[in-house]
């Protein structure tokens, strides 16, 4: 059988700053009817603009230098704008990864499904909204007759992501470019739409172009998996060989990152005095309690993770602890003593002991101040080193940090990459000398390998040093490999607390169940499996639920 | 009702003349992307652009022509066309030397630099020059009557209508030198604006950012006040204070210019003030500033070395614009008559003072040149500070994403 | 709707608050004037008595706050006091003061029927101009055309209006005699004459909104254009004018809308300068003469039309651009 699509040695080249660079350097693709292509890769490899390029669309500022997209005999690179404007959204669909973002607000769902079917003559308006009924009851839309008449954002963020995936269906095209749909949501969220889009594609044997950065993923929606990194193709197999026995070394690593987990570390003694402890703690922004009696320890040495989705109230928990919000009421003790609420009464020592890692390394460094001035700001304030006694300081960071002093002292955060930038963040909070660091989604910016980094590092400080971490983090893959106790949080309540290795054996609390059950896993049976024991129609309701 | 008939058939042809265009170029080259996928208004652009540049040409050569009667109907079309040659050519000139001479760094700014915003640059020099030097290059004192020369000199310096070398802009209606009061203008109008700028952004930019990061009542109250300065416009609630201070200013024995000064600063002040707040807003609420409370840091620290330092970029932009609107409020209250007052020189009261000149335009084009030279120069100031905004402002948008 | 509806009225709310506030502040500020009003009428060589008198007169004995209130319900009745230009200087005025016209709503009234018709014919060209020119702009960004009216426009922005104005009396008025320079204009003119008479002051106005208007137009447009659901219909097959009909306008409504209504804001003191230039009588003249004459009440009452109708065009933005979000039409 001929292939339905063949991208053919094709470089694209973005312009910045009036220099054209390279972005795809002469990748090959190829796509049989009914497959399904996973592309993987972090941030840059690439993806998306491939993707794009499969339906001869580039975004202003990119254009395609050479190559060719041959799809189903009609090469897309030279081909008019009229002809291209036949094919797209007839027989190749595209659904992007913010549904919220993609439907237009001034539209209701039901009149944008129809709009394609209807500009390319494929079926008449009742024709094609009676067929859009079917097929959100299909995708298991909640009230499928009448979800359709409501605007974008009267809709959910899963619900329009399915809702999207139909949209792309409306035409019954030959092939659906993914381009991340499920990155922008929660766990239990994203279950539902992976099943979606996974049905679906089957249900009409759909080719499908699947692009994510979630290998696990990726593991249970693609047929063959392609892994890209800078533009480069690193290398393509069957989704099973790869995942059993990647080739290439940076497959290899990429696989990797999902095996570190350090072991656990002795119980507590019971009576031991916690670094931390959050008491009863409620909690409110204006009138309405996003904390309510909230409790838990931390112990000296340990890493208390601190889980729950968007929405659940942890990074207010750690606001409480910091002082940045005052409780309204329980209170916080630091080594069995009670801080006072509001970090303006707090004293130097006590805002010493604590220190915050922030989850977006490009808005918690000054963009202005070097490194060196960075970090040596704490060490002044702090431990009144001046002068020569503070360069050694702000050395010896930099050294433990494992970033080459002499190198990096005097540059501006811009002129470092993400995981440097991250690492500069955990230097200044390891200037002020501190008992206890918040990492508040330290990795979740970050690209898999150098999140890894970041957490290695993490681990050897605390086994060096003696810290204490509160680990809040939406990734439970972040976890397993670093937490020794865990803290499941949901609407503002702790669901559950207790070591990990009893947390991650079942049966708990039906929504710790529900959250660690969701979260994707490198076996490709994994979401059939894992559907079957839900049974089908607890996906249904469980999206009624939200509602 | 026969030139409008006229411009719609001018229109019509070009329309016509533009889809044939496109089909012959189809026909001919049928597999050439740039012809096959050109929408219809491209191929209108290309022939309006084309008909525009021969019209231009046509009107130069009509200020040439040997009839004086055609020559000078189309005086000020062919000057103005030379102008534009002239500075375009400048400002190529003065980037090319940029990108030569200076550090690394200016060269590259240099290389980026569109034409536009060379010759703002270019302009912002110059004026700057005519500003601190004026007494230096003025050939004549700002209000000096000139003994033994006539009222009324025609610019140009052409002693067969009226001209004379010596004054080539000519004379006012009281023999003041113009070329000499334009110049001044430039020191008067030009730093009195920039003073209340400087003013304006002093109060406006220090309210503001207080506001920011005090934040509660302290910026309730500013940001109501300021909303009810700015409910009233600019040029009238100047007018407004002007009135006020123009009887206050003799009895307290304060020029009314300086009284002028602190009014327009005060009500631009408003302006500086809403975008201190924002940019010093979005600085504050960045993870920086929460960890240097955390760290315990004062007020000082964090407003001089964490906040100030993000927020000059925006600033200095904001400072072209605010610049720029200062100066034209002062011009338009100055042509008004209650701006700058005599005997200083300005470039608002001189095109006030010459303005019924203009109708003298169709016989004497060089009569008619003095009011539109001083209206000219302060247009032409505030366009090359508009230019470096512009680019400043599309260079750090660009930047972002 | 009932969010939408609060929504409105708590603008509505305090836009009149801010009138109100607005009109303290202009009241306040000319009380600010040393001595009163009775002695700048008289001069300063009046008797004591005499000044007396005027002030009974005048109210002026009455305390700070009486007066103010006096003056605002005077003010909501359409009653704006007593020019006192039109009763002592009445040869400076010109021929209105001349036929016994004595309060300040008298004289106003006329000026301002000729303002808004300058304001109206304005409007009629530089809004569907602007809102041509902008889209033009944004559909055809960085190429030819859009540098050009990038430079065009800022040049436009950057000139004083009497500049525009006198080059526009120089190529239309003096060099090919189209139209009249000067914009005298009186009661029982036939309409084609008066509009004849307005066209230039009304073109040179069109110069600087339109600029303005196509500018934000254009930024408005672009913004959208980068929005992903613009893309999804491309990416849809949709024709790139159903693109720019169905999905883009109905999106672009609200920031056009915004930016018409703060353009004819802006307007307001456009006029002022421009009447002066053409010598049109409207109330942007009387502005400025009244400010030359001191004629406190007449000062008073333009600064307070200024700001309403400043207020009120605000205002008129803010709310469309309510209207026409679909989040706050459909609530959830």
């Amino acid at each position: 059988m001929s292939n339905l699509l063949t991208i053919n040695d094709i470089y694209i080249e973005g312009r910045s700053d009036e220099v054209w660079s390279p972005i795809i350097n002469g990748v090959n693709l190829s796509l049989k009817r009914g497959e399904v292509l996973g592309l993987i890769g972090e941030s840059g490899a690439g993806k998306s603009t491939l993707g794009l390029a499969a339906m001869g669309y580039t975004r202003d500022g990119c254009r395609i230098s050479s190559g060719s997209v041959n799809f189903d005999g009609i090469d897309l690179v030279s081909a008019s704008a009229d002809v291209k404007r036949g094919l797209l959204g007839k027989r190749i669909a595209y659904v992007a990864q913010s549904a919220a973002a993609s439907f237009n607000p001034a539209h209701k769902i039901i009149d944008q499904h129809t709009e394609a079917p209807t500009q390319h003559g494929v079926m008449v308006r009742a024709e094609s909204s009676e067929d859009a009924m079917q097929l959100y009851e299909r995708l298991r839309l909640p009230n499928p007759h009448e979800i359709g008449f409501r605007y974008p954002h009267q809709v959910s963020g899963g619900q329009l992501q399915r809702a999207m995936t139909a949209m792309a269906m409306a035409c019954r095209p030959d092939l659906i470019i993914f381009d991340e749909p499920t990155t922008a949501l929660d766990v239990t969220t994203q279950i539902e739409v992976l099943a979606a889009i996974r049905k679906i594609v089957e249900d009409f044997d759909t080719a499908a172009i699947y692009i994510t950065h979630d290998l696990a993923v990726v593991a249970q929606m693609a047929d063959r998996v392609k892994v890209l990194l800078r533009g480069d193709e690193i290398e393509t197999a069957d989704t099973r060989q790869m995942l059993a026995n990647p080739q290439e070394d940076y497959t290899k690593s990429l696989w990797a990152v999902r095996s570190f987990e350090r072991p656990a570390k002795p119980a507590v003694h019971t009576g031991a005095t916690p670094v931390v402890s959050v008491r009863g703690v409620t909690a409110a922004y204006g009138k309405v309690d996003v904390l309510s009696d909230v409790s838990f320890d931390m112990h000296a040495g340990r890493t208390v993770a601190v889980v729950g989705e968007s929405g659940s109230g942890k990074s207010t928990a750690a606001r409480c602890i910091t002082g940045l919000l005052a409780p309204r009421q329980g209170h916080v003790e630091f080594d069995g003593a009670q801080l006072p609420a509001s970090y303006k009464q707090r004293d130097k020592m006590q805002l010493r002991q604590a220190q915050m890692i922030y989850q977006m390394a490009d808005t918690a460094l000054n963009p202005r101040k070097t490194i060196a001035e960075i970090i040596g700001r704490p060490v002044q304030f702090y431990m009144g080193l001046t002068g020569r006694a503070k360069t050694k300081r702000v050395d010896e960071l930099l050294t433990q940090i494992e970033l080459e002093p002499s190198q990096y002292r005097d540059r501006l955060p811009s002129e470092l990459s993400g995981g440097q930038k991250q690492r500069v963040g955990i230097a200044r909070a390891l200037a002020a000398e501190p008992k206890f660091i918040i990492c508040d989604e330290v990795t979740s910016a970050l690209d898999q390998l150098v999140a890894e980094g970041i957490l290695r590092l993490l681990a050897d400080l605390q086994d060096t040093l003696g810290l204490t971490y509160m680990f809040i983090t939406h990734d439970l893959a972040t976890v397993k490999s670093i937490a020794d106790e865990v803290v499941v949080m949901k609407d503002g309540r702790v669901v559950e607390q207790g070591p990990k290795a009893e947390m991650f054996q079942p049966p708990h609390h039906p929504y710790t169940d529900l959250l660690l059950s969701s979260v994707p896993e490198m076996d490709p049976d994994w979401l059939t499996n894992l559907l079957e024991e839900r049974g089908m129609e607890n996906i249904g309701d469980a999206a009624v639920g939200k509602m | 009702m026969s030139g409008f008939v006229t411009v719609v058939l001018f229109f019509v042809g070009m329309a016509v003349f533009a889809w044939a265009f496109r089909s012959v170029a189809r026909a001919l080259k049928p597999d050439e992307p740039v012809f096959r996928d050109m929408p219809y208004a491209t191929a209108f652009g290309y022939i309006f652009g084309l008909v525009a540049i021969m019209g231009a040409i046509w009107l130069y050569a009509l200020s040439r022509d040997a009839d004086p009667l055609v020559a000078n109907k189309y005086f000020f079309a062919g000057k103005a066309m030379e102008a534009f040659v002239l500075f375009t050519i400048a400002a190529w000139l003065f980037r090319v030397v940029g990108r030569s001479i200076g550090t690394n760094g200016s060269r590259k700014l240099f290389r980026q630099m569109p034409l536009t915003a060379s010759f703002g640059i270019l302009m912002i020099i110059l004026y700057s020059i005519a500003a601190i030097f004026a007494g230096v290059i003025a050939p004549y004192g700002q209000d000096e009557i000139i003994q033994g020369v006539a009222a009324n000199i025609v610019p140009g310096g052409n002693p067969a209508i009226g001209g004379n070398p010596e004054f080539p802009l000519g004379t006012d209606q009281l023999g003041r030198d113009l070329l000499s009061r334009l110049i001044y203008g430039a020191q008067n109008t030009v730093g009195i604006a920039f003073v209340t700028t400087l003013l304006a952004f002093f109060l406006g930019g220090s309210l503001g950012f207080l506001a920011a990061v005090l934040g509660g009542w302290f910026d309730q109250i500013m940001s109501r006040a300021v909303d009810v300065l700015m409910a009233i416009p600019s040029l009238i609630f100047a007018l407004l204070l002007m009135t006020i201070a123009a009887v206050w200013a003799p009895r307290l024995g304060i020029p009314l210019t300086l009284f002028m000064v602190v009014i327009i600063a005060v009500i631009d002040s408003t302006r500086v003030y809403r975008l201190a707040r924002a940019v010093g807003y979005n600085i504050v609420v960045m993870d920086y500033i929460e960890a240097a409370k955390l760290r315990g840091e004062g007020m000082g620290y964090l407003i001089f070395k964490e906040i100030l330092p993000n927020a000059t970029a925006p600033l200095l932009a904001e400072f072209g614009l605010r610049f720029c609107f200062v100066f034209l409020t002062i011009a338009s209250l100055s042509f008004l008559g209650v701006g700058i007052q005599p005997p200083l020189a300005d470039w608002g009261t001189m095109v006030r003072d010459l303005a019924q000149f203009i109708n003298f335009a169709a016989f004497a084009p060089q009569v008619a040149a003095a009011p539109l030279l001083a209206a000219g120069a302060i247009a032409l100031l505030t366009v090359a500070v508009n230019f470096v905004v512009d680019w400043m402002l599309h260079r750090s948008s660009g930047l972002k994403s | 709707m009932g969010s939408v509806s609060k929504i409105i009225l708590q603008r509505l709310g305090l836009g009149l608050v801010t009138l109100f506030v607005v009109s303290i502040v202009i009241f306040t500020a000319v009380n600010l004037l040393p001595g009163d009003f009775a002695q700048s009428i008289l001069g300063q060589g009046a008797t004591k008595d005499a000044v007396e008198a005027i002030r009974k007169d005048l109210g002026l004995d009455q305390p700070f706050f009486a007066r103010y209130l006096d003056w605002l319900s005077g003010a909501v009745r359409g009653d704006l006091g007593t020019s006192f230009a039109a009763a002592n200087f009445s040869s400076f005025v010109g021929s209105d003061a001349g036929s016994g016209l004595g309060t300040v709503a008298q004289t106003i009234a006329p000026r301002f029927e000729n303002t808004m018709f300058l304001a109206g014919v304005t409007a009629m060209i530089a809004v569907p101009l602007a809102v041509f020119l902008g889209v033009l702009a944004a559909l055809y960004r960085e190429t030819i055309f859009d540098r050009a009216a990038n430079i065009f426009t800022l040049s436009s922005i950057s000139s004083p209006e009497f500049f525009l104005a006198y080059v526009l009396i120089l190529v239309l008025a003096v060099l090919n005699p189209i139209l009249p320079s000067l914009s005298n204009i009186f009661d029982g003119m036939s309409f084609s004459e008066r509009l004849e008479r307005t066209l230039l002051p009304a073109l040179t106005l069109t110069l600087i909104v339109t600029a303005h208007m196509m500018r934000m137009t254009r930024a408005a447009i672009i913004n959208l254009l980068a929005s992903p659901y613009i893309e999804m219909a491309r990416l849809k097959g949709i024709s790139p004018m159903r693109v720019i009909v169905k999905h883009a306008l109905p999106n672009a409504l609200a920031p056009i809308i915004n930016v018409i209504a703060l353009n004819l804001a802006y307007l307001i003191t456009g006029v002022v300068v421009v009447e002066t230039v053409f010598v049109y009588p409207g109330i942007g003249q009387l502005f400025v003469d009244s400010v030359k004459l001191r004629d406190i009440p007449v000062v008073q009452a333009c600064c307070l039309i200024f700001a309403g109708a400043y207020i009120l065009l605000n205002l008129a933005a803010d709310i469309m651009s309510i209207l026409s979000n679909p989040r706050l039409r459909h609530p959830k």
